[in-house]
């Protein structure tokens, strides 16, 4: 198993957003991390960089890649495996890449950092890639800086980025998202082109479902923090327990909004706008439950 | 920067000057003290005064004045000194250097300090460190920079006896004046010693008005830094295997240092303001001590010659901070 995540807790400040979540990633495998705005997704997906933003902390919990403990390991090991071994690929690619330098300077630090390779010579591979992700003229790209190219251009600049070390973990932090439609189309198939040329294993953060049905392998839906059911990707689709899973599924509509996490969680996070509460939902946080072939739940109704 | 943007900055600033000289020409005439009188002998009867007005432009309305004055300036003369009896113009461009050499080097000093602690005080933060220095930072801040020269006159002059109070260069050496900027001047005439004594006579007044300034470069960086390392394009460079070190001194200060250098162009105004109260202290040969005493004779062409020159100098700091400025922001380039 290339990836182990067990019982992983995140706290900022005295806010839970994470609750004990555990999921695994074989070599290849693309895993979607879904769960609405404030779920927690992206920050599972930072913390295994382990790079949850201030003041968040990874409170408990095991991270395996690889076999090595990644929560346990000094900080300079890991910076070894960032940009390397793990890659991101963040959500808001204007936000990404900093205004004060040209994109040639940062679209080259991975290679230099990790391959050695001077500054020229990661250029020279940072414009074939660049070439290779439908960027027409990549040596002036990267003589440009971030704010002179369109939001998509910079999103193919940090998937070039990402990939350019050949990591075997990839964590795609909703890439298209702060994408208008037409771009959001070309860069989802230039990722997946670029995901099973290179075989990456991937996290796919998103809240799209059809994201979901296209790209992804198996899902681990995450409510209020907490990991709600777990699947591959059809079963999901097909037959999905979960109330709130079948709610996303179908598209049904929600009563009330996602409650703040309490802690330690004495109930099931869900009852509140569950169709089919009990007495018990109210009293017991509901364990993940394993009900078939990789597919595990956590409710009280099975 | 194109054409436009600098025509408009070359613009602005011809209006400010603009602006300071009629305020200057106006408020000398207004304040009590009339340089005629100072100037008449004992018993010289009001025709006498009279003329010793109209021998130096100070009768007529002041508006004549003025045209007569700025006509004479834009064609490079400011008027005689009333008190040296020298062009107004030549007593202060020979004083210049001095005045500049102190605030420059304060300069420097302020900004190379400030910047230093401001990353030092981000990289070790939750250390004792960074409560030292946000103390420090305080203490400088809230003692302006004359009460720093006198206490700096008292303890390593005074006290310790570590370095010299008075002047720019002990009396023993002798250096004619290339530049005027002695340690410039010095290196010049390859004279170490007399480097070293210009340089021990530079140390206390260049710090004294350096240290609140260093103060608010300190906290501008600090908390401009603080906000740019939370910054997701600095987590990035996390994300991409960088160094806490590297990421601070290469990136993220390039950040900080956009907000930082308006303000120091805003403070500039002030630095060169206080240098005439350091100069007074310090014994120092620059314009300050030259502004002093041309006020109290009521020296007019000189005092309005040194607004110009401090004027000119002000603004020109400000112009070569909008170009620093847009060194480090690419996106104002092409405003």
């Amino acid at each position: 198993m290339l990836l182990q995540v067990k019982d992983l807790t995140v706290r900022y400040g005295g806010h839970l957003a994470v609750w004990e979540a555990g999921f695994t990633l074989g070599e290849g495998e693309v895993l979607g991390l879904v769960g609405e705005s404030g779920a927690g997704k992206s920050t599972v997906g930072r913390a295994l960089l382990r790079l949850v933003p201030e003041p968040g902390r990874i409170v408990s919990g095991a991270i395996a890649f690889k076999g090595r403990d990644l929560l346990g390991l000094p900080e300079a090991e890991l910076r070894a495996l960032r940009g390397a071994e793990i890659a991101l690929i963040p959500q808001d690619p204007l936000a990404a890449l900093n205004p004060a330098f040209r994109i040639g300077l940062q679209a080259t630090d991975a290679l230099a950092i990790h391959r050695g390779l001077s500054r020229r010579e990661a250029a020279g591979v940072m414009a074939r890639l660049l070439a290779r992700m439908g960027i027409p003229d990549p040596e002036d790209t990267l003589r440009r800086y971030p704010h002179e190219i369109s939001g998509g251009m910079r999103q193919r600049v940090l998937i070039a980025i990402a990939f350019s070390c050949g990591p075997s973990l990839l964590v795609a932090d909703e890439p298209t998202t702060s994408l208008d439609v037409t771009t959001q189309a070309q860069i989802l198939r230039l990722l997946d082109g670029l995901r099973s040329e290179t075989g990456v294993a991937t996290c796919f953060i998103t809240h799209d479902l059809g994201i979901v049905a296209h790209l992804t392998h198996r899902v681990a839906i995450l409510y209020a923090g907490c990991l709600v059911e777990q699947a591959p990707t059809e079963t999901i689709l097909a037959a999905p327990l979960h109330p709130y899973t079948r709610a996303l599924v179908r598209s049904l509509p929600l009563e009330g909004i996602m409650p703040a996490l309490r802690e330690p969680p004495r109930a099931c996070p869900f009852s509140d706008r569950c169709p089919e509460r009990m007495a018990i939902c109210d009293t017991a946080h509901p364990p993940l439950k394993s009900v078939g072939a990789g597919h595990q739940v956590a409710c009280h109704l099975y | 920067m194109s054409v436009r943007y600098l025509l408009g900055r070359v613009g602005l600033a011809l209006l400010s000057l603009w602006g300071v000289t009629v305020l200057a020409f106006v408020v000398l005439r207004v304040i009590p003290g009339d340089p005629a009188l100072l100037m008449a002998p004992v018993g010289a009867s009001q025709a006498d005064i009279a003329e010793i007005r109209a021998q130096f432009g100070l009768s007529g309305p002041i508006w004549l004045q003025y045209v007569a004055w700025v006509w004479g300036t834009v064609r490079g003369r400011f008027g005689k000194s009333l008190w040296l009896q020298q062009d107004a113009i030549r007593v202060i461009l020979e004083r210049l250097p001095a005045t500049l050499e102190v605030a420059l080097a304060a300069l420097v000093l302020a900004v190379a300090g400030g910047i230093l602690l401001g990353v030092l005080s981000v990289l070790w933060r939750r250390t004792w460190f960074e409560s030292a220095t946000l103390g420090a930072g305080t203490l400088g801040l809230s003692i302006p920079n004359f009460i720093w020269g006198l206490l700096f006159i008292v303890f390593f002059g005074a006290l310790l006896r570590w370095l010299p109070i008075s002047g720019r260069i002990a009396p023993d050496f002798d250096i004619a004046p290339l530049t005027g900027f002695l340690l410039v001047d010095t290196l010049l005439r390859r004279d170490p010693g007399a480097f070293g004594s210009v340089f021990a006579h530079l140390i206390l007044p260049a710090a004294a008005l350096a240290l609140p300034l260093l103060a608010v470069v300190f906290r501008a960086v600090r908390s401009d830094l603080l906000t740019a390392v939370q910054e997701e394009y600095i987590v990035m460079e996390r994300m991409k295997g960088l160094g806490e070190l590297r990421i601070i001194f290469w990136r993220a200060l390039k950040n900080a240092l956009i907000p930082t250098t308006t303000l120091v162009g805003v403070q500039f105004g002030f630095l060169i303001g206080g240098t005439v109260l350091i100069e007074a202290i310090f014994s120092w040969p620059g314009i300050g001590q030259l502004t002093l005493a041309a006020f109290q004779y009521r020296d007019f062409p000189l005092i309005q010659g040194i607004v110009v020159v401090y004027a000119v100098t002000v603004i020109l700091a400000n112009f070569l901070v909008d170009l620093a400025y847009a060194f480090l922001n690419p996106r104002v380039r092409y405003a």
